[in-house]
């Protein structure tokens, strides 16, 4: 009996030794075979990268021999573990697609993935083209979107608490440092005594995005418990952003429950994040986007098109992800996934420029996008290690949050917990 | 007219020499065959196991002793070192405690219901087949569907429980803020599943149970509670051990429910309802570290290995044997 959590379980600990099995036993669906110099390619991606049929028909007319199957992954934690299993074995797809979050981790093995030709690169946002860029300055992934962070706020909510609702007001509010940003926040919790942001772990993440060196540098040496600024985060966090934040993390489904029903004034909000709020909240009017964001620019998120080098087509899949990823492309799929276009010359096109979202008082967002994309001029250095980090401390900021532990010992345990690593 | 048998009048002088025992090749097929089939046909079971059940096992012991690299598929022998760095993680000891609770607070009330539940619907009730099928619908139901029925019910600020508790002007209770209440919570979801599978076992057993001990026990004056414990529960003892046993197994392999307990999966930002199996996983798929991953295998291995043989040896104790009474 308890078969289902007898095979989970053996599967978790057979799966640790059998990789070289399920390599074999996964084949892709899509085996490339050359017949005639035909060619079928295939790309993974996950969630929603914008690549529709419609897209790919259009490279497939321009080029008849090629023939490009599309699989996608319901998650990007799904790609996670089929990339790291397969990598360097056989069984990916010509072009995977890989998320910032776990990027660091594929850069280790950046010798196996195939070097983007010259002629892409400068295509796309310095900050975007460095993260990619091995320490043999090769670079190696197609930067495809970002995730530029906004304010998005309930104008009917600030109305209520006597803050200005009208998006330029609101900017120039919000505009400043975080201690400003927390002032404002104090203030709302003053006049209403209902928490101002969604929580406490995006103001963190917002931080942390904004130093130069967060957990490990360059170098590989680590610095996380000693780094002054991860430390002053964690502080500013938890003395500021705890007591007027409604929730310790997101994606909780009380998190997500409490998106309707105006538990809290205002989020952080990346691109990306428009769409899970008007999903999560059709009902509500009064939600808009402020071009602005504390402490300078922020991103959050956004991915890769990566080439593993041991592919069957290296040459005719870097050819597609290199059309996939050119700026006209971009801004398609922007249009049919909100996926905003990491690529400098894609900010001229007036398909992004006039972009409005109706749900957000038809904010201009794609000008928002363009103008956060900008803003941001620090690119946080990601080791390898950076998730594990990061989510540890997370973890510390919830604690403290759930008042599981005090600011002092829950710092300690997070540094107990990390010297581990 | 006799002429047909007649007795040799004097033995024969001399037998014939024996002539010299040629076995045919169909013969000794089929010799081959009486002695050699049994084992071709549980063969494959057994070819199967060797190679999805005994191959890894033996890899992942190869593996704990290495510094392993997934994508390169290659390692480093470090000898033991993986196994001090588990046994030296404080997240360890947290993730045991909490299997041991998890797995006590859900074996324990289980077995008990089981045990009642079986023996109620051991009785004369009408429509039978209805309610046995009917105790065995949340067995069919996928462990994640049951996973997010209930993280739905458990929700903090908008949970179920704690909407019908405020409302009853009540303290909402933390279910995932305290250790204990995150266990009750997926202890429950445990029992949801497993209960109704372990009465229908039970109820097999009870079945089985020859129906003249009741009635020469009702006739000897013996009351329905003096039945139950002197003739059902002894009766039980090789099913009973049976189930505990798988239950002791499941129990600290406990995976699916703390996975979906919250929106991360990864036990708690204070490990409060980290499990070995939770632990292990995060060690092997969120830290690509199988090495590591490797070694906490084998640990659970000996662990589920020695709480099995006590499981045996209680048990055995617990429930008298018929014949000792």
């Amino acid at each position: 009996m308890k078969l289902s959590r007898r095979t989970t379980a053996i599967a978790a600990v057979a799966g640790a030794a059998s990789i070289a099995l399920l390599a074999s036993g996964c084949a892709p669906s899509a085996d490339a075979e050359d017949d005639g110099g035909n060619v079928e390619l295939s790309i993974a991606t996950f969630n929603d990268f914008g690549y529709t049929d419609e897209l790919l028909q259009e490279y497939m007319d321009e080029n008849p021999n090629v023939t490009i199957v599309h699989n996608r992954a319901a998650t990007s934690n799904d790609a996670r573990a089929n990339y790291f299993q397969k990598l360097g074995k056989e069984g990916l797809a010509d072009i995977e697609a890989v998320e910032v979050d776990w990027f660091t981790e594929a850069m280790q093995y950046s010798d196996l993935l195939a070097e983007v030709p010259d002629s892409a690169k400068g295509r796309w946002l310095d900050w975007k083209e460095a993260a990619a860029t091995d320490a043999d300055d090769r670079l190696v992934g197609f930067g495809t979107d970002i995730g530029p962070q906004g304010v998005c706020y309930r104008s009917d909510l600030f109305a209520a608490a006597g803050l200005p609702t009208d998006r330029a007001d609101v900017a120039a509010l919000l505009d400043g440092d975080w201690t400003n940003f927390f002032d404002v926040a104090d203030q709302y919790k003053a006049a209403t005594g209902k928490p101002f942001i969604d929580s406490a772990n995006s103001v963190l993440q917002g931080i942390v995005n904004q130093l130069e060196t967060a957990y490990e540098e360059p170098d590989g040496t680590i610095v996380a418990t000693e780094n002054a600024d991860i430390e002053d985060a964690y502080n500013t966090v938890v003395e500021r952003a705890v007591p007027i934040s409604a929730y310790a993390g997101q994606w909780s489904d009380d998190w997500f429950a409490s998106m309707a029903n105006g538990e809290f004034a205002a989020m952080l909000c990346p691109g990306w994040m428009h769409g899970v709020i008007s999903g999560n909240a059709p009902e509500v009017t009064g939600w808009d986007i402020a071009d602005v964001f504390p402490g300078g620019g922020g991103n959050w998120g956004g991915s890769y098109l990566t080439v593993p080098a041991n592919g069957k087509h290296v040459e005719e899949a870097l050819k597609l992800a290199d059309w996939l990823t050119a700026p006209e492309q971009q801004v398609k799929a922007f249009a049919n996934a909100g996926t905003f276009p990491s690529q400098s010359e894609a900010y001229e096109d007036e398909d992004l420029t006039g972009f409005t979202n109706e749900y957000f008082n038809n904010a201009p967002t794609g000008e928002i996008g363009i103008a956060r994309a900008e803003a941001v001029t620090v690119a946080t250095f990601k080791g390898p290690k950076f998730f594990q980090f990061h989510d540890a401390l997370q973890n510390a900021v919830t604690r403290v949050f759930d008042g599981v532990e005090d600011q002092q010992t829950s710092w300690n345990t997070w540094v107990t917990e990390v010297s581990a690593f | 007219m006799t002429a047909t048998a007649t007795r040799p009048t004097a033995p024969p002088t001399s037998r014939p020499p024996r002539a010299p025992r040629v076995i045919s090749f169909s013969q000794r097929l089929s010799r081959w065959d009486l002695k050699v089939s049994p084992y071709l046909y549980i063969s494959p079971f057994f070819i199967m196991f060797a190679i999805v059940g005994l191959f890894p096992i033996a890899f992942t012991a190869v593996i704990s002793f290495m510094d392993w690299d997934l994508v390169r598929n290659s390692g480093e022998f470090i000898g033991f070192d993986q196994y001090v760095w588990i046994l030296g993680q404080a997240h360890f000891w947290t993730a045991l405690r909490n299997t041991f609770s998890i797995f006590l607070l859900s074996s324990v009330p289980q077995l008990i219901a089981a045990v009642f539940i079986a023996a109620m619907l051991d009785r004369n009730i009408r429509a039978k087949t209805f309610w046995r099928m009917g105790v065995l619908v949340p067995f069919v139901m996928a462990p994640v569907a049951v996973a997010l029925i209930f993280s739905n019910m458990f929700g903090d600020n908008h949970g179920l429980v704690n909407n019908v508790i405020t409302n009853l002007g009540m303290e909402p209770i933390p279910w995932h803020k305290d250790p204990f209440w995150s266990h009750i919570a997926i202890a429950t979801m445990v029992n949801f599943r497993w209960t109704g599978y372990n009465t229908l076992i039970l109820l097999a057993a009870m079945q089985a149970i020859p129906r003249d001990y009741y009635e020469a026990a009702t006739v000897d004056g013996a009351g329905p509670f003096r039945q139950f414990f002197s003739i059902t529960l002894p009766s039980l003892k090789p099913t009973l051990i049976f189930v505990i046993i798988t239950a002791t197994i499941g129990g600290l392999q406990i995976f699916d429910e703390p996975r979906m307990y919250d929106q991360f999966g990864r036990g708690g930002a204070g490990q409060q309802w980290l499990t070995i199996t939770l632990y292990l996983y995060d060690i092997g798929w969120g830290q690509w570290n199988f090495g590591r991953a490797a070694a906490l295998a084998w640990i659970l291995f000996l662990i589920i290995l020695l709480i099995g043989l006590i499981n045996l040896l209680v048990t055995r104790r617990l429930v008298r044997d018929e014949g000792r009474r």
